[in-house]
């Protein structure tokens, strides 16, 4: 420990602290731009100089290391006039077109401004135009107004992995641009808006739409994938403007993902709908919540009273709060079903363990590890946060291994890949196993079967990365659980855990995924596969939100009545006989569980849109209407309580054991290696025009294989591609994926163009088009 | 031109025969005794060290740091790789002394490198070269063929356990690259573009690795300090100001050129050696240490001896030796005006106040050279260029100040009469 002192404040600080990081401590402000403590230290915009005694000339706080005895004078004439100094070099070419800069209002720079700028300039020559850039769809660029900063370049080197931003030119030339003609493409691009201390970069949906002022700000959390990233939510006159991430270190850390920035675009579409719809004779008509509710009672009842209860079932997306999911399954409960399900994209449901499948262990324990496997994952896609905090992890000296169906880029350096066919991954996770038995002689548990499993190299280095490490962990992926036998995926994943002493986690697919294990929301299995005379869907696009999708529509065309609740009316138009429109997160109080397990409640953060209610109150009507028992509830916390009291803890369980041994794969032709494409996730990623317009989306429809595998289709890269599961035909794009396993071709799912494909992982007719 | 007085770099070199540089040549002159000399006598790395530090060499890449401390700084039971790297980047305007060094006398470098990596324990070394001097680069790996195939460079020198690799490297031509972490960037294939120190080289340097920078001349400079030791090296020049130096010596003189000379010469004596000034005219003033330099009046100048001591006493820096000489046709506003421009132009642009203060000087400058200056302009050039000057990343946004503070200094009434007159009280040449 160092002891020094800071505007004649008296501190220790650790050694390898810096002058900022000291001042922090103590709740001294030292001006600055370029600083950021989740990017490295560049030292260009010289804001924080400070006076050091002893020191001829003004330092940069960011970048100077304590030294034990220093003293600092951050309000001295000599630190001042330095700060001052640096604010009118900034100044001088800046545009100052703050009336019209989406940044007035929260710009750092006119904020320091006030306190260190000058009422005139002493600057008379000719200023600086910069040329815009084209950054996509997501960010807006002014670059007249940059301050050479470098926080958006070092981001994207340092935080998402790739230098998709960079400054060429020399001096007063120095420009932030992209490769050429290139765009930013990261997964998590939209932080460089939050970075970027001016309004060079902006949010480009967003731009010019409210003033920074007239925002209130709410907090909320994700709706999209399992990670709960906290947000700030910007509401102006009762609509959602704008989301920005809330700090929270143990979840999202200061940052989101595109998808939870710009998924609000949703909130505001002209598919809303304002007020509930029952078509009568074919024809849709509006109608009062009072006689569509009616309508579902009579009908549900009609249905049981001919066709018994089993003859209705329900499904939700796990999107859809923990209240929500509760009162759904105690509605299906008290009409006598059990029929109701959440994993819409699984296809096997075979896996028992004694508690919610959850990470295992917190967000930060995981990324913790010394090493990890993943398996069966789009890692950036699926979880793009977990993915940058397991890169930052590698950087601090983690291993990273993956057993996966693709190779794609992590964007980081991985101490082991075994990449093999989607329906070879229990093999693949065998084989390590068997490597790991072989390497440290000793065996695997009865019942894992390693009759069979052939050990590669590749094998070998993933069961490498355990060796000499303490804490460990294995997680499987969204492409693990969509997988036809994740029941012994799991199983296998666990023997691995259990032999090489790691922690068994599964990531969650959704917002609230663990979160439904815990309502009981799951338990049904596929209720399409069997058609049912009667479907409640909640916040469920049928086509787009199952493994396999046409199945379910054809499940919900021949039923005789289905009931949609949700926030589009388009998302039920073709199919349903009631659609409620229900909240959004946004509309609606209710909670979120994360993958860690942790319960996350909201507020509505603005009024429910026209007519539209809260989902849980819904459901609280019904089982009044119903006559049920136990639905007074008056608040959803009262719900929340119920649900999670105890010790959720408790609740949780990873634990599988299962027979799990080799199977033949399929004797010839090609596997589907079927994927929900990052901004399909969701009703509201769907309907999101930012984020259909990026690079992701764009190529999301193409069909991917590896050279032979095309070679042996006769299909090349750039051409066209025909492919058919069961009646279900799709014309695609073709692209080369290195990436692929032999005889695997790539092919999303949730797609409109891919929607009347059949399952994720199973065979496919591929020929030319 | 190169005229070779007295000194150690070009000691024998014979400039209008072509094969001079080439090893035999140099061999026959003393070349590759010194390294000989260290390996086959068994001189220890401390035994070097203590030499250098005795000859008292200083840096000749402008900042004139003790080379034989410099030195001792690089941790030489660092068990990982080190490397010791050679500043051939030479851009300051009025500097051309390390070109000729390649092309006329590379073994020395070659030898002195080598002489570096035996006494700091490093096993690999690069020479970054100016971009723009593409048959000085070839020259120089002609040079390496040489000593390479002679033995006296890679696996095992002269059959002893001592290996020591050096690799030729070209750059593109920018300034910035001559400050040694901006060099190293680009040596790593990145933007060339200073690093923010601490860490220095000597910890953290090529590819984060511990790493000992020094100029051309510096290392050309070695094997006469070890052949004929230290102390001989320090007598031919003055206390603390050891050695010869090369002068590149440019502007209104008769004779142009490099000239080797000890440390410790005359102005006056140096002057004479170039012929006088050009046409029997008048010396205006002298910039004697390459462009960012202070500009020294002609009175001031002829009291001073080149060496560091010297001119710093004086107000200006002796830095890469580059004596620019102006006679009493030079318009000073003007000539900061050219000046002020290649700092702007060479800006690498990272740091703030170097990045906007630099344009914002020469613009200045330009204005007033274009007959709109304002009367507050000095003043406002002297500020701005406070607000520059100890407030940068590197020592360029000094650079780009020292001059404007020097003729502000000296030449203020020429400016002032630019301002007020629209014109130039120089005659014009
Ligand atoms: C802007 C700038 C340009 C420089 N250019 C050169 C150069 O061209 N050659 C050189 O040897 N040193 C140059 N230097 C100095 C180097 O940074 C470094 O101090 C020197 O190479 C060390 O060698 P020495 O100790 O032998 O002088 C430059 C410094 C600055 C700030
Ligand atoms: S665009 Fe913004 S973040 Fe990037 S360098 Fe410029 S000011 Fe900094
Ligand atoms: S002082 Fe100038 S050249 Fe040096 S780092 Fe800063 S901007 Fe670049
Ligand atoms: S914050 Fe320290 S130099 Fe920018």
């Amino acid at each position: 420990m160092l002891e020094i002192e800071i505007d004649g404040k008296k501190l220790t600080v650790p050694g390898g602290s810096t002058v900022m990081d000291a001042a922090h401590s103590v709740g001294v402000h030292i001006p600055h731009f370029c600083y950021h403590k989740k990017l490295s230290i560049a030292a260009n915009c010289r804001m924080c100089l400070v006076q050091v005694e002893k020191a001829p000339k003004p330092l940069p706080a960011c970048a100077t290391p304590v030294t034990d005895g220093m003293k600092v004078h951050t309000h001295s004439d000599m630190a001042v006039t330095a700060q001052k100094g640096v604010m009118e070099f900034l100044l001088i070419n800046h545009p100052l077109d703050c009336p019209i800069c989406d940044q007035g209002g929260e710009c750092q720079l006119q904020d320091l401004a006030v306190g260190y700028g000058g009422s005139a300039s002493r600057y008379e020559e000719e200023k600086r135009v910069v040329p815009n850039k084209n950054l996509g769809p997501l960010i807006s660029t002014d670059m007249t107004r940059c301050i050479h900063c470098s926080r958006c370049v070092r981001f994207t080197e340092e935080i998402a992995g790739y230098q998709e931003l960079g400054m060429p030119g020399r001096g007063e030339h120095t420009e932030v641009m992209t490769f050429i003609g290139k765009t930013v493409d990261s997964e998590i691009s939209g932080n460089v808006i939050d970075l970027c201390p001016v309004g060079a970069l902006t949010s480009k949906p967003f731009r010019y739409s409210a003033r920074a002022w007239e925002l209130s700000r709410r907090k909320s959390v994700s709706p999209h994938d399992g990670l709960g990233a906290n947000l700030v939510v910007q509401v102006k006159d009762h609509r959602v403007k704008r989301v920005l991430p809330l700090e929270n270190e143990a979840i999202n850390e200061c940052w989101i993902a595109d998808r939870d920035r710009f998924s609000y675009e949703a909130l505001n579409s002209e598919e809303r709908l304002t007020k509930p719809l029952i078509k009568q004779g074919g024809v849709w008509q509006e109608a009062d919540w009072q006689s569509a509710l009616e309508y579902v009672v009579h009908g549900l009842k009609d249905i049981i009273a001919n066709h018994g209860a089993d003859s209705i079932a329900a499904v939700a997306t796990e999107q859809a709060t923990l209240e929500e999911l509760y009162l759904l399954k105690q509605l299906f409960a008290g009409l006598g079903s059990q029929n109701v399900e959440t994993r819409l994209r699984a296809a096997d449901f075979g896996l028992k363990t004694q508690g919610a499948t959850w990470l295992g262990q917190s967000i930060v324990d995981f990324v913790g590890s010394d090493a990890v496997l993943v398996v069966g994952s789009t890692l950036r896609k699926e979880q793009p946060l977990i993915a940058q905090r397991l890169r930052q992890a590698v950087k601090k000296g983690a291993k990273l291994a993956i057993v996966n169906s693709h190779g794609d880029d992590l964007l980081t350096t991985l101490a082991g890949e075994l990449i093999v066919r989607p329906d070879q991954l229990v093999e693949g996770v065998l084989a390590v196993i068997k490597a790991v038995t072989e390497a440290r002689g000793v065996a695997a548990p009865a019942h894992i079967d390693l009759a069979g499993v052939e050990v590669t190299d590749a094998a070998r280095a993933v069961a490498a990365v355990f060796e000499g490490k303490d804490k460990t962990s294995i997680a499987l992926g969204n492409l693990a659980q969509q997988n036809p036998r994740y029941a012994e995926l799991h199983a296998a994943a666990a023997a691995l855990a259990e032999l090489v002493g790691a922690k068994l986690g599964v990531f969650a697919a959704a917002a609230n995924s663990v979160g439904a294990q815990l309502a009981g929301a799951t338990g049904a299995g596929n209720v399409f596969a069997q058609p049912k005379k009667a479907y409640v869907l909640l916040n469920t696009e049928v086509e787009f939100d199952t493994a396999n999708g046409a199945e379910a529509l054809a499940a919900v065309q021949q039923a005789d009545m289905v009931v949609a609740l949700g926030s589009f009316g388009s998302c039920a138009l073709e199919h349903a006989d009631v659609i409620l429109p229900v909240s959004p997160f946004s509309e609606t109080s209710g909670t979120f569980v994360n993958v860690e397990g942790k319960p996350q409640s909201f507020n509505g953060v603005v009024r429910p849109l026209g007519e539209t209610r809260p989902a849980w109150k819904v459901f609280r009507v019904l089982g009044n209407l119903l006559g049920l028992e136990n639905f007074g509830f008056n608040s959803s916390e009262e719900v929340r309580d119920l649900v999670l009291a105890g010790d959720v803890a408790a609740k949780l369980s990873n634990a599988a054991v299962a027979p799990v041994a080799v199977k033949a794969q399929a004797a010839s032709g090609v596997v589907r290696l079927g994927e929900v494409p990052i901004y399909q996730l969701d009703m509201l990623t769907r309907r999101a025009p930012a984020l259909q317009a990026t690079a992701d989306a764009l190529a999301a429809s193409q069909l991917k294989a590896n050279a032979a595998t095309l070679a042996k289709l006769g299909l090349a890269h750039g051409g066209n591609a025909q492919v058919k599961q069961g009646a279900g035909v799709a014309t695609l794009a073709v692209a080369l994926d290195a990436g692929l396993a032999d005889d695997v071709v790539r092919v999303a799912a949730n797609l409109p163009a891919t929607r009347a494909l059949g399952a994720l992982t199973a065979a496919i007719e591929v020929t030319q088009a | 031109m190169t005229v070779y007085v007295k000194g150690v770099v070009f000691e024998g070199v014979d400039f209008d025969d072509p094969n001079s540089w080439k090893i035999d040549a140099y061999i026959k002159r003393g070349g590759y005794a010194a390294l000989k000399k260290i390996l086959q006598e068994g001189i220890t790395q401390d035994a070097i060290i203590a030499e250098m530090k005795a000859s008292a060499l200083r840096g000749r890449g402008g900042a004139g740091f003790p080379t034989g401390l410099k030195w001792s700084f690089m941790p030489r039971s660092f068990p990982g790789q080190k490397y010791l790297v050679c500043n051939t980047d030479e851009g300051e305007p009025g500097t051309f002394k390390d070109l000729d060094i390649i092309v006329n006398n590379p073994h020395a470098l070659i030898e002195g490198m080598i002489i570096g990596g035996f006494a700091m324990g490093i096993s690999v070394g690069y020479n970054y070269i100016h971009g723009e001097v593409f048959e000085a680069y070839q020259r120089f790996e002609a040079a390496l063929e040489e000593a390479r195939a002679a033995g006296f460079l890679g696996e095992r020198i002269l059959g002893t356990d001592f290996s020591f690799q050096l690799h030729g490297h070209h750059g593109y031509g920018a300034y910035i690259c001559g400050e040694e972490t901006a060099l190293l960037e680009s040596l790593e294939g990145k933007k060339g573009q200073p690093r923010f120190k601490p860490p220095f080289p000597a910890s953290f340097g090529l590819y984060g690795k511990p790493t000992t920078i020094n100029n051309t001349e510096t290392f050309a400079s070695v094997p006469y300090i070890i052949r004929e030791g230290g102390q001989k090296f320090l007598e031919l020049g003055k206390p603390n100001n050891g050695g010869t130096k090369l002068f590149s010596v440019s502007g209104h003189v008769n004779r142009p050129g490099n000239y080797e000379i000890p440390l410790g010469t005359p102005f006056s004596e140096l002057l004479e050696m170039c012929g006088g000034m050009r046409g029997g005219k008048k010396l205006k003033a002298v910039i004697p240490g390459g462009s960012s330099a202070p500009v020294l009046p002609a009175d001031i100048m002829m009291q001073c001896t080149m060496d560091y001591d010297s001119i710093a006493k004086a107000g200006s820096m002796l830095g890469s030796g580059a004596v620019i000489v102006m006679d009493e046709t030079t318009c000073m506003v003007k000539a900061l005006e050219r000046l002020s421009y290649f700092y702007f132009e060479e800006s690498c642009g990272q740091c703030t106040p170097c990045r906007e203060g630099t344009g914002w000087l020469y613009r200045v400058v330009h204005r007033i050279e274009h007959g709109q200056g304002r009367a507050e302009d000095l003043d406002l050039l002297l500020s701005v260029g406070a607000n520059i000057a100890g407030r940068t990343i590197c020592a360029l946004g000094d650079a780009a100040v020292m001059p404007v503070q020097g003729m502000l200094k000296h030449f203020r009434a020429e400016f002032e009469h630019h301002i007020e007159h629209k014109n130039c009280v120089a005659p014009g040449y």
